[in-house]
């Protein structure tokens, strides 16, 4: 789940250090600003806990194999997203030095796939629509399993887009994803039960250590993350879609391409063009280009690649406005349904709901 | 349980090294954090099929290593951690890319191949140099370096702050594991209700424990403001950074070892 | 009359739990006394001794150290004058080494470095530890932590002390070293404590509470010689003596 530097470009890395940087500048303030001079200590403390809670393993029941703790929503559960991110950075910067997880190049894009996504994506988006002021523990349940699960997927995506715009990997996007989603849901499975495990410990015992938010407060907290994670979106269903493949089936598409002959195997030359076509396009916004202008990959079924087609730069990706608009679209649309999902629950536990 | 105890030994291990006097205690901590960033990117901006060329940047973790003391065996085992995730994905390419690009006495090396041992050769050389880093300097000094630097206290003193009671809570989890196999049959199968209940009250007993310590700094005077120990900087450590950052350039800008191979060879570059 | 060094009067204290800690202390304690605390568990040892810096504030009755009253207001100032020795030194000790962390308070000051430097190897030199200052806390024992605490509070030069449980955990001459320690100290000295035989040796008065009200308040080997007094208060009589009085 971590990046390696191994497999990183030091565009993409730097790139990606600047994206985390600047999360953890923000976090940074917004910490500060809560001048709370508890909060440092309790930080460092629960940092060596989710460092040590790692350490130890629970069963999953029916497989032979064991899961842990990851932390960073049960982080933002107990201190707000802003804490949580610092800490996780601080356990991943532990991890690189020395445990070789990842490595300090790399640190940046970890910082983001395993803190930024988590805590200031999936905790105000997800959880804290979903869960609302003080939750029963069936909804925590429930907030804190798709929460974990969003985070889970998207910062395995996050690797995905790292890795095959780094270019050292031949894996294509499809390949990659393939592999990588799928465990990663199960991943997500697992780390929401620990943190779902562990929060509704605290909720019975010390309910007031959970982070809540006052009802009035939930909107004004929303606006800054939903803006973040209305770009993410953006970026990523705008850009994401250049690489996708007419081809749906994305393994049966790299497993057909590997089987190409050594000639046609243009692998390496597809990616170098990615590169060199996605430097060449500052702008994220596609060109809204006519339906016969856009040079498209051939349609669903077809190994894609013959040298002609390969060296020109808009073989692939797939720069294509329909792809693009469809990307775009569909990540606002999701996240307007969860939202929308939020808005529904909330409003119909108003009546109902205690002081927190 | 194997997992717990030997985590918990690395750290013990490499805090040690940190801690020894050596030649690399006296090297300035935001010198050898620079001149490291700069090796990482030196090596990872290199063409995905370059081997030989990246050979000759081994010599600064060696070098370092060797200044630091930090055995031999440790420094395999930590490449040894890395490589798993990235030979994983780096296998691919030699499924992917069938290129023909090397001839080696007679055997044809696809360019698949060349690549996958560029990323294992890569993460050799970022892992030893990072490892290198955390046993030469430790992340204290590593912390008030980074502090001199302009990073938020926010960041460095909890950094600081988790370091130092890692240790105290990875015991502390080490134990309960052991109370709990003690009269669990030493089965490592811990469910999930148990675990929630272990991790749960360990959890509590840390918040309670950092309160503690915020009392303790309350009461020494503690308003905010961390010390940090000024480090000048030398005039060695200007020609350290300036030496190593000539020797990544040259590496970088002409391939080494094709220089002396073809040297020996008897053509002329 | 010299002013006294800690002064309470009608102290109470309950927790929010609603737990009443302390229900009317009344006490006053000379400049450099060496003063004993027993009592207990849940007595009120630990509680009495947070009011005298501060940690807890009393929910009814005065505190003052010296000529200053333990408020809200005055708690930079109490903290200048009084020094606490946590429990679990562990708490106490979160700088990367040893050197740094005798340093913390001294440097919170605002004191030169040279006369910061001075105070770390002194107080270091008073308990014994100056071979460790470069270690960092967690490679040090149980009883070379609890002295680099002490340390940590001394290098404040603090006129009083507070130490809470200083001989839990230590071994023989971890111990033997603590009550030498104490017994040089010129500071007031209060320590709360289980250790009864440490009492014998380093102090010159004891505190008995009981359910948060002082039971008892005089020389030790008096207080420690009323069968009946340490029976209600659920305590024995120092180990040194048994055999000797037949308890």
């Amino acid at each position: 789940m971590h990046m390696a530097d191994a497999l990183l470009s030091p565009a993409t890395g730097l790139v990606m250090w600047a994206a985390a940087g600047t999360a953890l500048a923000v976090a940074s303030r917004v910490v500060k600003a809560r001048a709370d001079d508890a909060l440092v200590p309790l930080m460092g403390m629960l940092g060596a806990f989710v460092f040590a809670a790692q350490m130890i393993n629970f069963s999953i029941p029916g497989t032979g194999s064991s899961g842990h703790l990851g932390g960073g929503l049960l982080l933002a559960m107990l201190m707000g997203p802003h804490a949580a991110l610092v800490v996780i950075s601080s356990v991943l910067t532990v991890q690189a030095l020395f445990f070789a997880d990842g490595g300090l190049l790399a640190l940046g894009a970890n910082i983001f796939n395993i803190g930024v996504l988590p805590c200031l994506v999936a905790y105000p988006l997800v959880y804290r629509p979903l869960a609302g002021v003080a939750p029963s523990r069936r909804r925590l349940t429930l907030a804190a399993g798709l929460a974990a699960m969003l985070a889970l997927q998207l910062g395995a995506m996050g690797v995905v887009l790292q890795t095959v715009m780094s270019g050292i990997s031949g894996l294509s996007l499809e390949g990659f994803a393939w592999l990588m989603l799928p465990i990663h849901a199960a991943i997500g499975v697992v780390e929401g039960a620990a943190t779902v495990a562990i929060v509704l410990f605290v909720q019975r015992h010390r309910p007031e250590l959970l982070h809540g938010a006052a009802p009035e407060g939930v909107a004004p907290r929303l606006r800054p993350a939903l803006l973040a994670a209305g770009l993410a979106t953006l970026a990523l269903g705008g850009v994401g879609s250049w690489f996708a493949s007419a081809d749906p089936d994305g393994l049966e598409w790299s497993v057909q391409r590997a089987g190409v002959n050594a000639v046609a195997a243009t692998t390496p030359a597809g990616l170098h063009d990615t590169l060199a076509a996605v430097q060449k396009r500052t702008a994220l916004l596609p060109d809204y280009g006519l339906p016969d202008d856009a040079v498209s990959t051939s349609p669903a079924g077809d190994a894609p690649s013959t040298p002609a087609q390969a060296s020109q730069p808009q073989a692939w990706p797939a720069v294509n406005a329909g792809t693009s608009l469809a990307g775009v679209v569909g990540g606002v649309t999701t996240l307007g349904l969860v939202l929308a999902v939020g808005l529904l629950l909330r409003r119909r536990r108003q009546p109902a709901s205690a002081r927190p | 349980m194997a997992r717990a105890d030997q985590a918990l030994d690395r750290m013990l291990a490499l805090d040690a090294l940190a801690a020894r006097p050596g030649d690399a205690g006296y090297r300035n901590p935001m010198a050898h954090l620079l001149v490291t960033l700069a090796f990482i990117v030196a090596v990872i901006s290199f063409d995905r099929y370059t081997v030989a060329a990246l050979m000759p940047l081994a010599l600064f973790p060696m070098a370092l290593a060797a200044q630091a003391r930090v055995p031999a065996a440790l420094l395999v085992r930590t490449v040894g951690l890395a490589l798993p995730f990235a030979v994983m994905v780096g296998l691919f390419n030699p499924l992917l890319d069938r290129n023909p690009m090397l001839q080696l006495a007679g055997l044809q090396l696809s360019g698949g191949w060349v690549s996958l041992a560029s990323i294992v050769l890569r993460v050799a050389l970022t892992v030893s140099a990072t490892l290198v880093l955390v046993a030469g300097t430790g992340l204290p000094a590593l912390c008030s370096a980074l502090a001199r630097l302009g990073v938020p206290q926010v960041l460095t003193v909890q950094l600081l702050l988790l370091y130092r009671y890692l240790f105290v809570l990875a015991g502390e989890a080490a134990r309960m594991d052991t109370a709990r196999r003690l009269r669990a049959g030493w089965q490592p199968r811990l469910a999930l209700s148990t675990y929630a209940s272990l991790l749960g009250q360990l959890l509590l007993r840390s918040v309670e424990r950092a309160q503690r310590l915020h009392q303790a700094m309350r009461v020494r005077g503690y308003t905010g403001q961390w010390p940090t120990a000024p480090r000048r900087w030398q005039l060695a450590d200007t020609v350290f950074v300036l030496g190593w950052l000539a020797f990544f350039g040259l590496a970088r800008a002409v391939s080494l070892p094709l220089a002396v191979g073809q040297a020996l060879v008897g053509l002329s570059p | 009359m010299t002013a006294a060094a800690l002064q309470v009067q009608g102290l109470c204290f309950s927790y929010p739990d609603g737990t009443a800690a302390l229900r009317g202390v009344d006490l006053r304690i000379g400049p450099g006394e060496a003063v004993a605390l027993v009592g207990a568990n849940g007595a009120g040892k630990s509680t009495l001794l947070q009011q005298f810096i501060g940690l807890l504030l009393p929910s009814a009755g005065q505190v003052w150290v010296g000529d200053l009253a333990v408020t809200q207001a005055t708690l930079a100032a109490v903290r200048r004058r009084v020094g606490y020795v946590f429990q679990d030194a562990d708490d106490q000790l979160f700088m990367p080494t040893v050197q740094e962390d005798v340093a913390f308070g001294p440097n919170n000051l605002k004191l030169p470095e040279a006369e910061v430097q001075q105070r770390v190897e002194a107080a270091l030199g008073q308990v014994g530890a100056l071979h460790l200052a470069q270690r960092p806390p967690w490679r040090l024992s149980g009883g070379e932590k609890r002295a680099v605490a002490i340390a940590g509070v001394l290098a404040m030069q603090p006129e009083v002390l507070l130490l809470d449980e200083p001989s839990a955990g230590l071994d023989p001459g971890a111990r033997r070293r603590l009550i030498g320690l104490l017994g040089s100290c010129p500071q007031t000295r209060v320590v709360a404590t289980h250790d009864l035989d440490l009492v014998l040796d380093a102090c010159s008065r004891v505190l008995v509470l009981h359910q948060g009200r002082l039971a008892a308040d005089g020389r030790p080997d008096a207080v420690f010689a009323d069968a009946a007094l340490l029976a209600k208060c659920q305590l024995e009589a120092p180990l040194q003596w048994s055999g000797r009085h037949g308890i």
